[in-house]
């Protein structure tokens, strides 16, 4: 049988051929050329026209970027190696080179004793040790001289980790605060070290004594358990009256106001001298006129947003209430705010603030501008949360009205956990516009990065220097606004699969 | 009252400056540092180095004052002001002393309430070109692109000037000086035009600062000086005179090399005895101690010596002395006595 | 049936000011209208207290009086004799300018890289991704300095123009491209032009009703009219024919190198095209992806549908997709404008002289009036504000999906 059948077959294939590949068009980086870029004439003369813009971009920029010069003490400088290397142009990133840390903290004193003790404690010594460079009585030429000489020969990369980090453990806690804030699965818990953050990121920040901060924490904690404690006992009226009253007298001067002079309130210098006479703990105080650079865009950005959500939120059921006047109050607060352009905002803050203030007080200039952001801001997330409450279900009102809760009861536990949630990606795409927007603070004289970029011009190295400052701090910016909007991106997209 | 109730705590923090008192030189001394509004950026007269320490001609006047008031020429603030917040922000407190190229003029003096306390440089507006356009007048301009800075009394005097001359221009407003320079560079304007100190600051940074001539014409005074606020009288003092201090030592030759020789012993000039405090108290009278002199001259040095070392000729400024030079060799600089 | 007895009537107590529903919602608003009154009668009374103290006072006189500066730009005469009002008024205008034509640029720049970067090509959508998340994630500060720095550096001075110089003329002479601005020729209206223009805005509006019949004879009968190319003769002939019939009336009047500058021609300056272009790429980025998010929300079956009913690509956009893409589209468009508009006023960092420079800058600082100055400023921005979002909420009301 078997003889038959291979006489008749000549050859019967055993086993399978690997399956072969597809003919060379229709695979591979062919075909994806063909489909993705020359699908038809019309794909391909856009083809065609990107290629070119991508060359004459590159073609223009890649060069100059990359013939870079990264030493020289000063554009003149630059231009003399540029001319000695025969390169037509080149960038002088020497500029970046010698000043990033000015362009990333502005004037904000590094913290000179900390490095001096940990790595020039050698020259400290010759030069009398720790105190008479940096104590009380000390030259104060003297110390800026042996600073800017230790400064130049640490570097800036040690200067940065470790003259800086007053600000940059601020920030570093700055990204577990807002942790529990923006992903979910974080314990709730971790809520409280948020709440807590601000007066940490305070005390870092500014410095000073540290019982400011800790009483000023602790007096809006004790006015709070006081209210609950209070309520528990005889009725929410009471409680909250109680709060307040004790909120008053803890922070503010309220008997002064009809004339009474006890000298006893507000509590709090009181108590903070004592304990400052104890234990006299703190920071070196920094005033606000050295913070710069790009902490300062941070620092008005994030406060602004942070500070700004409890009046936004009561902006935004405000302005759902079907009260008349707190409806069109709180309309009217939006749409004036909206209306009107930041940096008029701003001007307003620098030139017009102090007249609505009660005479004889002054604030800083970056306060006024962080009250000014924090107003404007609000506005807007105001806005953004409205959408959130309003994308919610009615159901959801309903279900919290069957359930008997009062208005305050349902808001807190059921309707605006989740409308925040559903306006994360809102929040923080209002964070990156506002973000961007603090670079207006350069018109009133805030040395933000761009406003640094004109005090470093003014020096006589680096006159007239533009593009790698403008390079520099637009890049910092891309990067920083770019991977915030890749997380919105998938924040909402999270979101989205959830509802479905 | 009204005040502790609603910024207590703020004021506590430190944040909220507190009431601007009629005393301010108490404030400077309670604060230990003075609050100095400058320029935000001008070669020469106000730039910070590297290490974020400032220096140029007028922060040198605000080192001095510190000097005098507090002991430390470096317990200094700089409050960068921009030519359209300086003046609020003086008025309202948040500096304590400006001086930032600000030119001395009726109204400011009176009507924006405020106190020009001297002049520590005289200065005039004036045009720079290119001198490949081959103008040698101001009056040869007729037609031309202007670049000039906003917010400042030059846009005032060239609206004045061309007009009395009855030429036309195009005025190409800039925020910043360096900007106006970048403009000037490129050829989006003809003529760059400010005070002459600021020309020849900009000149002095070019490329090739032969190519670039400024025109005789002076279309304007611009007495630049120190200002403090209107009412504060003690406080304008204590400015004034600091100022006055650097002019009189220039003409009587205390520098900082040799001030602490000379105020070692009583010399044979009385006024110089006065002013270093070893003899009368004239430093009381300001509510200074007596050797406030000595701690301003050996800190900066006398008026001449900030000139050199900042915009001086040997300087990439490189100014001469001109009208800024003592009455006795035909400058304006004429300090009252010391006595 | 027993009489319902009527209900015990309760005697007004004041704790039903707090705990009663009927009467709660009044207290609280009585009390927030008193806060608002007191914090309104402090800020009122501060200022005035302030201003004393000061020595200065309120009061808009400033606005008659002589300016004394000059302004570059203007669309309406103005010498530095005229008032500051009028020197406000300019910067409105100026203001106005950029904005309309910046929200213009804008839509046609957003709408094209939108749709671009749903290309199918890799390469083209993205290109255009990398342009959206540039501009759209720096701020427009950057790019107006960027821009602007570009426009001094990048283009020829006036003076390269000259014989021997390296630039030259385009378009046959007629436009000049140098870093103080674009020159153009400026029309010269000679007798009987008027009669041109008018023939071509009567053509214009022939065109109106050409269309209106065209699209009734189809609906009655089924045939089409070339409407395009009738409307394109009819919006060239006729004003071409009036034209040359009464000798060419209109004229150009060419820039011509003299003295420093160019004159003749408008000049189209820098500062201008550069708020202008910044504003316009950076709104555009924005625009784009509204665009895209619209277009992406109309769902794929619309356009299957459409196909089945045999309407054609081009149709199918025009009568199924646009329609309802433009509904999501108009509102987040409307806001950008918004936007633009309220940018603008960063004309300050190229020295363009809008309503901020001149009212809210150099008014100010000659005068020392920055409470009236920055009033009168945030007044003008309100109202342009107001109106431009009631435009949005016409549209919004008209387009409303009628819910079921």
């Amino acid at each position: 049988m078997s003889e038959t059948h291979a006489q008749t077959v000549g050859f019967v294939r055993g086993q399978m051929l690997p399956p072969a590949p597809p003919p060379v068009g229709q695979s591979g980086p062919i075909r994806w050329i063909r489909e993705n870029l020359v699908s038809n004439w019309f794909n391909a003369i856009l083809t065609v026209v990107s290629l070119f813009v991508i060359w004459w971009l590159l073609s223009s920029i890649l060069p100059w970027t990359l013939n870079g010069i990264w030493n020289a003490g000063s554009l003149a400088e630059c231009r003399e190696i540029r001319d000695a290397r025969g390169l037509e142009s080149a960038a002088c990133w020497a500029v970046i080179n010698e000043r990033w840390l000015q362009m990333l903290f502005g004037f904000y004193p590094i913290d000179a004793r900390l490095l001096a003790t940990l790595f020039y404690s050698e020259q400290l010594a010759a030069a009398g040790g720790v105190e008479a460079i940096f104590g009380a009585g000390a030259d104060s030429t003297a110390r800026i001289e042996f600073v800017a000489q230790m400064r130049a020969d640490l570097g800036n990369t040690i200067v940065f980790f470790f003259g800086y980090w007053r600000p940059l453990l601020a920030l570093a806690l700055l990204v577990v605060a807002v942790a529990p804030v923006l992903y979910g699965n974080l314990p709730r818990k971790m809520l409280w070290f948020s709440l807590v953050y601000l007066f940490v990121a305070f005390f870092l920040l500014w410095g000073g004594s540290v019982w400011l901060p800790i009483l000023t924490a602790a007096g809006f904690a004790a006015s709070f358990f006081l209210a609950r404690a209070v309520s528990a006992l005889s009725g929410a009226l009471l409680g909250l009256l109680a709060g307040i009253l004790f909120f008053l007298l803890f922070f503010f001067d309220p008997l002064g106001l009809v004339g009474l002079d006890l000298g006893l309130f507000p509590v709090l210098p009181h108590l903070r001298a004592v304990l400052d006479a104890a234990v006299p703990l703190g920071l070196s105080f920094i005033p606000s006129d050295d913070f710069g650079g790009f902490m300062l865009a941070i620092i008005i950005g994030t406060s602004g947003i942070v500070l700004s959500l409890p009046l936004g939120i009561a902006l935004a059921l405000g302005r759902q209430s079907d009260m008349f006047i707190i409806n069109k109050s709180s309309i009217i607060f939006i749409e004036v705010i909206r209306g009107v352009p930041l940096i008029v905002w701003l001007f307003t803050a620098s030139l017009l603030l102090n007249y609505f203030l009660p005479p004889g007080t002054t604030f800083d200039l970056l306060l006024r501008v962080i009250i000014m952001v924090t107003l404007f801001a609000s506005a807007y997330l105001a806005e953004v949360i409205r959408g959130g409450l309003a994308a919610l279900p009615k159901g959801q009102y309903e279900a919290a009205d069957s359930l008997g809760l009062d208005y305050w009861k349902a808001m807190r536990l059921i309707i605006l956990p989740q409308a925040l949630k559903i306006s994360i990606p809102g929040i923080v795409n209002t964070f990156i516009g506002l973000f961007k927007d603090t670079t207006l603070v350069v018109f009133i004289g805030l040395r933000d990065p761009l406003g640094l970029t004109n005090a470093i011009r003014a020096t006589g190295e680096w006159n007239g220097i533009y593009w790698e400052l403008y390079i520099f701090v637009g890049l910092l910016f891309f990067i920083f606004c770019f991977f915030m909007s890749r997380y919105s991106l998938y924040l909402e997209r999270k979101l989205q699969t959830d509802r479905r | 009252m009204k005040k502790t109730l609603i910024f207590g705590a703020m004021a506590a923090a430190g944040l909220a400056a507190g009431a601007v008192s009629a005393g301010t030189m108490d404030d400077v001394k309670a604060r230990g540092t003075l609050k100095c509004g400058s320029n935000e950026g001008l070669a020469g007269f106000a730039a910070p180095d590297a290490n974020g320490v400032w220096n140029g001609f007028d922060v040198s006047l605000c080192r001095a004052i510190a000097a005098a008031v507090l002991g430390d020429p470096q317990a200094v603030e700089f409050v960068p002001l921009t030519s359209q917040t300086r003046f609020t922000a003086l008025a309202a407190g948040e500096v304590d002393v400006l001086i930032r190229n600000s030119t001395w003029t009726y109204s400011r003096d009176t009507d924006l309430k405020l106190d020009f306390k001297g002049v520590n440089y005289y200065d005039g507006q004036g045009f720079m070109v290119q001198k490949s356009l081959g103008v040698s007048s101001a009056k040869e301009l007729d037609g031309a692109t202007v670049c000039i800075q906003t917010g400042t009394t030059t846009e005032l005097n060239l609206a004045d000037f061309f007009r009395v001359n009855n030429i036309s221009y195009e005025p190409v407003p800039v925020a910043t000086n360096a900007e106006g320079q970048q403009q000037y560079l490129a050829g989006a304007c003809d003529v760059y035009t400010t005070d002459i100190s600021g020309l020849a600051a900009t000149r002095a940074t070019f490329e090739n600062p032969g190519d670039h001539v400024i025109l005789p014409e002076v279309v304007s005074k611009e007495p630049l000086g120190p200002v403090v606020r209107h009412g504060d009288n003690e406080w304008g003092d204590i400015v004034g005179w600091t100022l006055n201090l650097l002019i009189a030592a220039e003409e009587l030759g205390i520098t900082s090399a040799n001030v602490a020789e000379l105020a070692a012993a009583p010399t044979a000039n009385p006024e110089v005895n006065r002013i270093l405090g070893t003899e009368g108290e004239l430093g009381a009278m300001m509510g200074l101690d007596k050797d406030w002199a000595v701690r301003v001259i050996s800190a900066v040095g006398n008026y001449g010596e900030v000139f050199e070392r900042n915009i001086g000729e040997a300087t990439p400024v490189g100014l001469a002395r001109g009208l800024n030079a003592q009455w006795t060799n035909g400058g304006l600089l004429y300090a009252p006595p010391f006595r | 049936m027993a009489a319902m007895s009527a209900p015990p009537r309760e005697a007004f107590r004041l704790s039903q000011l707090l705990y009663d529903a009927r009467y709660r919602s009044l207290t609280i608003q009585v009390i927030a209208s008193i806060l608002i009154m007191l914090l309104l009668v402090e800020l009122v009374n501060n200022t005035v207290t302030n201003l004393a103290a000061l020595g200065k006072d309120i009061s808009f006189g400033f606005l008659w009086t002589t300016a004394g500066y000059d302004i570059n730009q203007q669309i309406i005469p103005f010498t530095s004799q005229d008032t500051h009002a009028r020197a406000a008024l300019v910067g409105i205008l100026n203001t106005l300018v950029v904005a309309v034509l910046g929200c213009i640029l804008a839509t046609i720049i957003g709408v094209l890289v939108g749709v671009l970067r749903l290309s199918k090509n890799w390469l083209v959508s993205r290109l255009m991704g990398v342009y959206v998340e540039a501009m759209r994630n720096t701020p427009l500060l950057i790019w107006i300095l960027i821009v602007f720095a570009v426009m001094t550096e990048a283009t020829p001075q006036p003076r390269e123009f000259r014989e021997g110089g390296s630039a030259s003329m385009i378009l046959w002479d007629s436009v000049a491209i140098s870093n103080r601005g674009v020159y153009i020729p400026r029309p010269v209206w000679g007798e009987g032009s008027g009669l041109v223009v008018a023939v071509f805005l009567l053509s214009v509006i022939g065109i109106f009703f050409l269309r209106a019949y065209a699209r009734r004879r189809q609906e009655a009968t089924g045939d089409q009219l070339p409407v395009l190319w009738m409307s394109l003769g009819l919006f060239f002939l006729p004003a071409l024919l009036a034209f040359f019939a009464l000798g060419r009336p209109i004229g150009l009047e060419l820039p011509e190198l003299g003295g420093f500058n160019f004159t003749g021609g408008i000049q189209v300056r820098n500062s201008f095209i550069a708020l202008w272009l910044a504003l316009s790429l950076y709104t555009s980025a924005f625009i784009a992806e509204n665009v895209r998010g619209g277009i992406l929300a109309i769902s794929k079956g619309q356009t299957e549908a459409s196909f089945a009913l045999g309407l054609r690509p081009n149709r199918t956009m025009q009568l199924v997709i646009l329609p309802q893409a433009l509904r999501v589209i108009i509102p987040p468009l409307i806001s950008q404008y918004l936007n633009l508009t309220k940018n603008s006023s960063l004309a300050i960092a190229v020295g363009y002289m809008d309503v901020r420079s001149t009212l809210g800058g150099i008014t100010i600082n000659q005068t020392g009036r920055e409470l009236e100055g920055m009033l009168l400023l945030g007044i003008f921005y309100l109202i342009t504000s107001l109106i431009i979002s009631s435009f949005m909420n016409l549209y919004n009301s008209n387009v409303k999906l009628k819910e079921r």
